[in-house]
């Protein structure tokens, strides 16, 4: 299929080095001295261009490849202790690594769902034995996580899975389906939970297990746009050592909830990712006249950005002075995926008729229409906001 | 915000709270502005009116963040009177225009500013006096010239009727100044008026929220349906998105920050009217009930200090 070729970094090009502005913004924000400076020489300089999606074949092993030398310049991870590849480097620095990394349209990170979910809930529920033999593998992308929730059965309701853990000498052995299960297609482990007594609630068993091994089918299923970004799981018979197995049997539902608020939050869609589309989508108006009937829209999607990055600059120093990520994340949630999705349809109005044609805006576009359904539809979140941080009667 | 600013925040909170502005809003708008007037002297007791006057004018030389944090006091409070205009625009203007801060001499007529200054700026700190003042073509009336000093000159002619009854304007005849595009105390005034549509949009909120879990209708609150639900949280969301705009405008003050800023908080307040209007029902489109005082300022505030439209162009054209 022929690709719409046009420049939409025009214009947006970042300097080598921080402008004052960057600077003096990091120092009021605490950013460590000379990271934003080092983290974008290192990515203007190696950060590759135009792989194929990661939900190919061929694509899936490029981005691993690309992943490893994030990891060699301890890039991967930056927030994570050193022990495990990262730079023990705050909250702050890391969104600043995510700000530039988007800026510098870099790869999207093959190894999200290890990363950016399964790794907040490891540490903060997992063993140090689970932490040193997961981590490293997860941060150089040896081990690439699916995500195992969504059952046919279990949805929006997810506490009505039915998939089964059954205990057996060692571990556990699984039984039944998931599914919607993003990049289960290409990845070697998946997390998730399972039912392993009846109880609603306290019956769900939060586990970590291998999607190579005998009695584990996936069934790759293409999506909108022609990708197999997710897949059917079939378990019959597939085993959990008690070593895999996040904190106690039974408490999967807690753990797992707090999971989710990490998947609707920050570390999942960093500010970086909209403000960086935001300044392509601008560069992309005037390049195609400025059309002052799109104008208003433009203006919002930068508007909308930024206000999603100084929320997140808000939240960072609450989380800073010890409070936790608890409700309010479901406002950011439908908060950024409602953003990403008028961030290309704008883009799309401003591109006119050629809009039809496949380029990284119907790409992203695509991509953007998923988001107000995964991670909790946007129905589920504004029920929690109005519950839990509203007070509404449920 | 420090501890400080928590306390001030919460010391306008428990003055207007204690003091039944809507009462005062509705004398206001009926002509009697003794009350209001009254409420605005102890304003000035604590501060508010002197925030944006340097201490030799015997003000406090606060910060940006600080006004912002009593505007969305007075917002939420529905508080009537020229706030804009006295607590941030006049004064900052006055300033702007003295031969040691002007940016441009040629505005700067240093005999004529310097005792503007000396002669207002004492007077608006102690909240001895209100001021207004009209700002064409953004702000083609002055507000409540009545019972405000109008130092930049010009005298009140016909009134109009405002869709908010609590803001008397006025034309202004004769010579009058009028502001450059991208002055200080304009968007100083574009800043306090999108911390005050932040807070009236919080006040309609929460009114909203304590009326659907009284409300009964097909045996349960009405606050239970999802639909009425899904109304309130979008207006949560908007309100907690556009105020770190509003703050991060008052930390940097560039004039794209504030646009941005302005923009959101207009955006929040007319959704925060709208769907507090719908999940009320018919008794919040009565002047009788409080609802109402809260949406008509809001709809009032809405293109005041620069529409929506011309903030977003002035975004634009600065990135």
């Amino acid at each position: 299929m022929d690709r719409l070729s046009y420049d939409a970094a025009a214009g947006t090009t970042p300097s080598a080095t921080a402008s004052a502005g960057e600077a003096r913004g990091d120092a009021a924000r605490g950013v460590t001295p000379g990271f934003r400076d080092e983290v974008r020489a290192f990515l203007s300089e190696h950060a590759p261009h135009g792989l194929p999606s990661l939900d190919t074949a061929e694509g899936n092993l490029l981005h691993r490849e690309w992943e490893r030398q994030l990891y060699d310049a301890r890039l991967a991870a930056v927030s994570w202790p050193a022990e495990f590849g990262g730079r023990d480097a705050s909250l702050m620095d890391w969104l600043t690594f995510e700000e530039e990394y988007w800026a510098a349209d870099a790869p999207i990170r093959v190894g999200q769902n290890g990363l950016f979910l399964l790794a907040p809930t490891l540490f903060a529920h997992g063993t140090a034995e689970q932490l040193a033999r997961h981590l490293p593998g997860m941060a150089r992308a040896d081990d690439v996580w699916a995500q195992a929730w969504s059952e046919p059965e279990a949805g929006s309701d997810l506490a009505a899975i039915r998939s089964a853990a059954t205990k057996v000498d060692g571990g556990w052995t699984l039984h039944g389906q998931k599914t919607w299960s993003s990049r289960a297609a290409f990845a070697d482990k998946a997390f998730g939970l399972f039912r392993s007594s009846g109880e609603r609630h306290r019956g769900l068993t939060y586990v970590m297990f291998e999607l190579r091994q005998p009695g584990v089918t996936v069934r790759p299923i293409e999506q909108l746009n022609g990708e197999t970004g997710f897949a059917e799981i079939f378990l019959d018979g597939a085993f959990v050592a008690d070593e895999d197995v996040i904190g106690e049997p039974g408490e999967g539902w807690k753990i797992a909830m707090g999971t989710a608020s990490h998947e609707r939050g920050l570390s999942l869609r960093s500010p970086g990712r909209f403000v960086a589309t935001a300044r392509r989508l601008i560069a992309l108006w005037r390049e195609h006249g400025s059309d002052p009937l799109l104008r208003d829209r433009v203006a919002d999607c930068w508007i909308k950005a930024h206000a999603y990055q100084q929320h997140t600059f808000q939240t960072v120093a609450r989380l800073n002075a010890g409070g936790h990520l608890g409700a309010e994340s479901s406002a950011g949630k439908v908060f950024w995926s409602e953003l990403d999705i008028a961030l290309h349809e704008t883009a799309l109005d401003v591109l006119g008729p050629s809009a039809e044609l496949a380029n990284r805006w119907t790409d992203g576009y695509l991509f953007s229409l998923a988001g107000t359904i995964y991670a909790g539809t946007n129905e589920v979140q504004r029920n929690v906001i109005a519950e839990r941080l509203l007070g509404l009667p449920r | 915000m420090n501890p400080e600013q928590e306390q001030f925040r919460s010391s306008l909170h428990s003055l207007l709270a204690a003091s039944d502005v809507p009462s005062i809003a509705r004398a206001w708008a009926a002509g009697s502005c003794e009350p209001g007037l009254a409420m605005w002297r102890k304003l000035a007791d604590l501060g508010v009116t002197a925030l944006a006057i340097p201490a030799e004018y015997d003000g406090l030389e606060a910060t940006a963040t600080d006004l912002v944090i009593a505007f969305e006091e007075l917002g939420h409070h529905a508080v009537p009177g020229p706030a804009i205009e006295s607590v941030a625009v006049v004064p900052s203007l006055i300033l702007s225009r003295l031969p040691e801060t002007a940016a441009d001499p040629a505005v700067a007529r240093a005999s004529d500013v310097a005792s503007l200054a000396s002669q207002w700026l004492p007077r608006f700190a102690s909240g001895e006096t209100l001021a207004t003042l009209a700002w064409p073509p953004h702000q083609p009336f002055a507000v409540d010239a009545h019972i405000a000093a109008l130092p930049f000159g010009g005298t009140p002619g016909e009134t109009v009727a405002s869709v908010d009854p609590t803001r008397h304007l006025s034309h202004i005849e004769s010579e009058h100044f009028i502001g450059g595009r991208n002055d200080r105390a304009f968007d100083l005034g574009a800043l306090a008026c999108a911390a005050q549509l932040t807070g009236l949009g919080q006040a309609m909120l929460d009114l909203s929220v304590a009326y659907v879990q009284q409300r009964v209708q097909f045996g349960q609150p009405v606050g239970k349906f999802q639909a009425v639900k899904h109304h309130l949280a979008d207006v949560r969301i908007a309100l907690d998105f556009a105020r770190p705009l509003v703050y991060s405008a008052a930390e940097s003050l560039a004039p794209q920050d504030i646009s941005a800023a302005k923009v959101a908080a207009s955006a929040a307040a007319q959704l925060a009217a709208r769907s507090g209007l719908q999940v009320h029902g018919a008794i919040a489109y009565t002047r009788e009930y409080d609802f109402s005082l809260w949406l008509v300022k809001a709809r009032a505030l809405l293109p005041a200090w620069g529409t929506a439209s011309w903030h977003r162009n002035r975004l634009l054209e600065s990135l």
